[in-house]
């Protein structure tokens, strides 16, 4: 299977060409079976190729399939090369995988939209991107996906780009990225500059065997950093992150939540011995971004009202932990915690998809409620998705959190430790507020139809029931239809990704168990064993650190501060023992988006004029001065041009008399 | 005048060559200061031949044929250039009669 590994982006590139081609005549649903079918096509590979790495030795695991030259120029030498070992087939297998499941939801999510081929299109060529990028054995090829799933992600953020709000948001996301396209570019050609190859492995070997000497392995791991953190939404780089949930939910949780922004801390992973090679204090940096952006963007969750908004920010926050996990030499843990959030962040972004499906596009917190009942499976799931991401065990978000914070405390010490337990708490508190304010509590949403009904019950149910049972078998076309408010499960098609997913995220921890004793040992570390040749720092690392020593006892408190996060959260909201806090300024993000609009509004603006001005003035000056001036002079000398033949005549003869004269009198020739 | 007075005078190469330089002048002084294009023509032509009386001359003077052949070339150009300016010439002069050199300046800068 390693041979055509080229058909992992392959099968999304046909479903691409197919549907640009022929998605009118398919239409709907047709093109969403095609496109699902292909991104299936590449699990299959995938899951083909794991099985290949699989029956391998150990340092056998790293297969480079050469397709093609693609940029042969004198000493620089590119292929289309894509790269198989144990982290590029990690991230293909749950690429592909989780992005079947979110095509599968979409087909139910985007019924009767007009644009529901154009939709496909877009998803499969992200899959061809994202495929590309993780896949890519050299940094261009990575570039390549690397601006593929960028455009993607703008087209799709402004999908419904008919609202101002939604293709503003895509401009935002596009924006901000080119900050760190810059660094992954500048990253490249330093990499090429220092070894003459922009190939992962040569660039890894250069770093490991000290080819690439200290200062230089630091330039590319902060560029590459750079462009890490604008891919993955980091401080200052986030705002682009929020505003992405624009887009239909399909696609927040595909590429918003589960791919697209882990690209940055996959690239990190990918690039780890170049870490390894550059000044300490970049790990500490990038360990300290993670640590910040985790904490700011989960404090701003805490009050936020849309329901796509508190997972938005709840991403931002998880991809702190990754890259603290990143920053604390825990690339494997960073890797696992990518896996598990991909399972229960999808799973909570379409079961937000399907209570936004049900409550007829209402995204406002505070108009849902209860929806236990009426939307058992979609409320089933998010409830194993909360677990998980809160922390409690044995769900996967436990595992992963727990690893993450016992490499910082070792290796970072107690101040990031401590940051990241804080986040733990705030995490569990505010995912609690979501699941309550959406699930449970009191019905808020169709107060008027309320109304009604309470002016005559009877009736208004048994209209209520048959409304419901006529929305199950077409349930769009009876969309704003009717009179009254009835929220309704989602169809089948949705629900099935939503099950597979909250079963991965209950077991998704399976992957990599810690070194508990009452863990078989045969259990413990699967994945940082199969990692182990790209990745070969591990838990070695650390054994030897008193944070190690106590791991159980941290594992408690983390499960201590996950509970207390929920217990608090259950006081507040569903027992209403207190009011809740939910300051304005958190509502607003810290006034951090407000804080750019004013800065670039007033001094940027005036930055900008400036620019402006010294542009029009100086540089178009310059270039349109010399233009006037040749063209006035032009216009004195071309006076000589009389079109008189006699005076041309004249000159003639004068130039001979002259040049007679010159060879009489300067040369002597008589 | 008897043929010995003539004879008396024998031409050196030297008066053919002032000739030519007079009849050179004469052809580019009338260039210069005559409007009508045919005159121009003519005097042209007359400062053509004054070249190739010199050649001649020249060539006499030294026994070198060069000079002769020289003529020869200069006499098929300038057949070549009546043919090509004389028509040229005439279809001005036909479609702007009594047109001089000055009005034909259409090409002033």
């Amino acid at each position: 299977m390693l041979d055509v590994i080229w058909l992992i982006p392959a099968f999304p590139l046909v479903g691409f060409l197919l549907i640009l081609l022929f998605g009118r005549r398919l239409g709907e649903p047709r093109s969403g079976y095609l496109a699902s079918a292909m991104v299936l096509a590449s699990f299959v590979v995938s899951v083909g190729a794991y099985f290949d790495l699989v029956s391998m030795n150990e340092e056998e695991r790293s297969h480079v399939e050469t397709l093609f030259s693609w940029v042969p120029v004198d000493s620089l030498q590119i292929d289309m090369a894509f790269l198989a070992d144990p982290l590029s087939i990690t991230m293909c297998l749950f690429v592909t995988g989780i992005g079947f499941l979110i095509h599968l939801f979409a087909i139910g999510y985007m019924h009767g939209d007009p644009k529901f081929s154009k939709f496909f299109l877009y998803l499969n060529l992200f899959v061809l991107s994202m495929t590309l990028l993780v896949l890519g054995e050299n940094l261009l090829v990575t570039f390549l996906g690397w601006e593929g799933v960028g455009t993607c992600s703008y087209l799709l953020i402004s999908f419904w780009h008919t609202k101002d709000a939604n293709a503003s948001a895509g401009k935002k996301a596009f924006v901000t990225n080119r900050i760190g396209d810059w660094g992954f570019m500048l990253a490249m050609f330093l990499g090429f500059q220092a070894i003459g190859s922009v190939s992962y492995l040569d660039l890894n070997l250069a770093a490991e065997s000290g080819a690439i000497g200290e200062s230089t392995a630091t330039g590319i791991a902060m560029l590459l950093f750079v462009g890490a953190v604008g891919k993955s939404a980091q401080l200052p780089l986030y705002v682009w992150l929020p505003d992405a949930m624009a887009g239909p939910t399909p696609v927040s949780a595909l590429i918003h939540a589960a791919t697209m922004v882990t690209a940055g801390v996959f690239l990190m992973t990918r690039m780890n011995p170049m870490l390894f090679a550059s000044a300490p204090e970049v790990s500490v940096i990038i360990a300290w971004v993670g640590a910040i952006t985790a904490l700011f963007a989960a404090t701003i969750a805490v009050a936020q009202t849309d329901i796509k908004k508190v997972l938005a920010f709840s991403t931002v926050s998880q991809l702190g932990y990754m890259f603290l996990a990143v920053g604390s030499g825990a690339f494997v843990a960073a890797i696992f915690h990518m896996v598990t959030h991909a399972f229960f962040k999808a799973l909570m972004f379409l079961g937000s998809g399907s209570v936004i499906h049900g409550m007829h596009e209402e995204q406002d917190m505070r108009k849902m409620g209860a929806l236990r009942k009426v939307m058992p499976v979609t409320a089933g799931t998010f409830i194993i998705g909360w677990l998980a991401i809160a922390g409690v065990p044995p769900f996967a978000g436990f595992w992963s959190k727990d690893e993450i914070l016992l490499f910082t405390l070792a290796e970072r010490g107690p101040v990031l430790y401590a940051i990241g337990l804080i986040t733990a708490v705030l995490t569990a508190f505010y995912m609690t507020r979501q699941v309550i304010m959406v699930f449970f509590g009191e019905a808020r949403w169709g107060s008027h139809a309320n109304e009604a009904e309470a002016a005559q019950l009877d009736p208004a149910d048994a209209d209520a029931d048959a409304d419901d049972a006529s929305a199950d078998a077409t349930p769009v076309e009876t969309h704003g239809a009717h009179g009254e408010f009835k929220p309704h499960e989602s169809p089948p098609i949705m629900l099935f990704p939503l099950v597979v997913l909250a079963g991965l995220a209950m077991v998704g921890g399976i992957i990599q168990l810690p070194s508990f004793g009452f863990i078989p040992s045969g259990w413990r570390h699967r994945l940082e064993d199969w990692l182990h040749p790209v990745v070969r720092v591990g838990e070695a690392e650390i054994t030897d650190t008193s944070a190690y020593d106590a791991k159980g006892l941290l594992a408690l408190l983390a499960i201590a501060c996950a509970l207390a996060g929920i217990a608090a959260a259950v006081a507040i909201y569903a027992k209403k023992m207190a009011e809740p806090i939910e300051p304005e300024i958190l509502a607003d993000g810290w006034g951090y988006d407000r804080a750019i609009s004013a800065f670039m509004g007033g001094p940027g603006r005036k930055a900008f004029d400036a620019i402006a001005w010294f542009d029009k003035t100086i540089i178009d000056g310059a270039v349109n001065g010399a233009a006037t001036t040749i063209s006035k002079s032009a216009g004195v000398i071309r006076r000589g041009q009389t079109g008189n033949v006699r005076n041309y005549a004249g000159i003639v003869g004068a130039g001979v008399v002259l040049l007679l004269a010159w060879f009489v009198i300067g040369r002597g020739v008589v | 005048m008897s043929a010995a007075m003539l004879g008396a005078v024998t031409p050196t190469t030297t008066y053919y060559l002032i000739l030519s330089a007079l009849l050179f002048g004469i052809g580019a002084a009338g260039l210069m200061v005559r409007r009508n294009p045919l005159i121009m023509f003519m005097c042209i032509e007359l400062m053509l031949n004054a070249v190739n009386l010199s050649f001649v001359a020249l060539a006499v003077r030294f026994g070198n044929i060069d000079g002769q052949t020289a003529v020869f070339f200069v006499l098929v150009v300038a057949a070549a250039e009546v043919v090509v300016g004389l028509g040229l010439i005439i279809s001005v002069l036909k479609r702007r009669p009594g047109a001089t050199a000055d009005d034909l300046a259409e090409l002033r800068g």
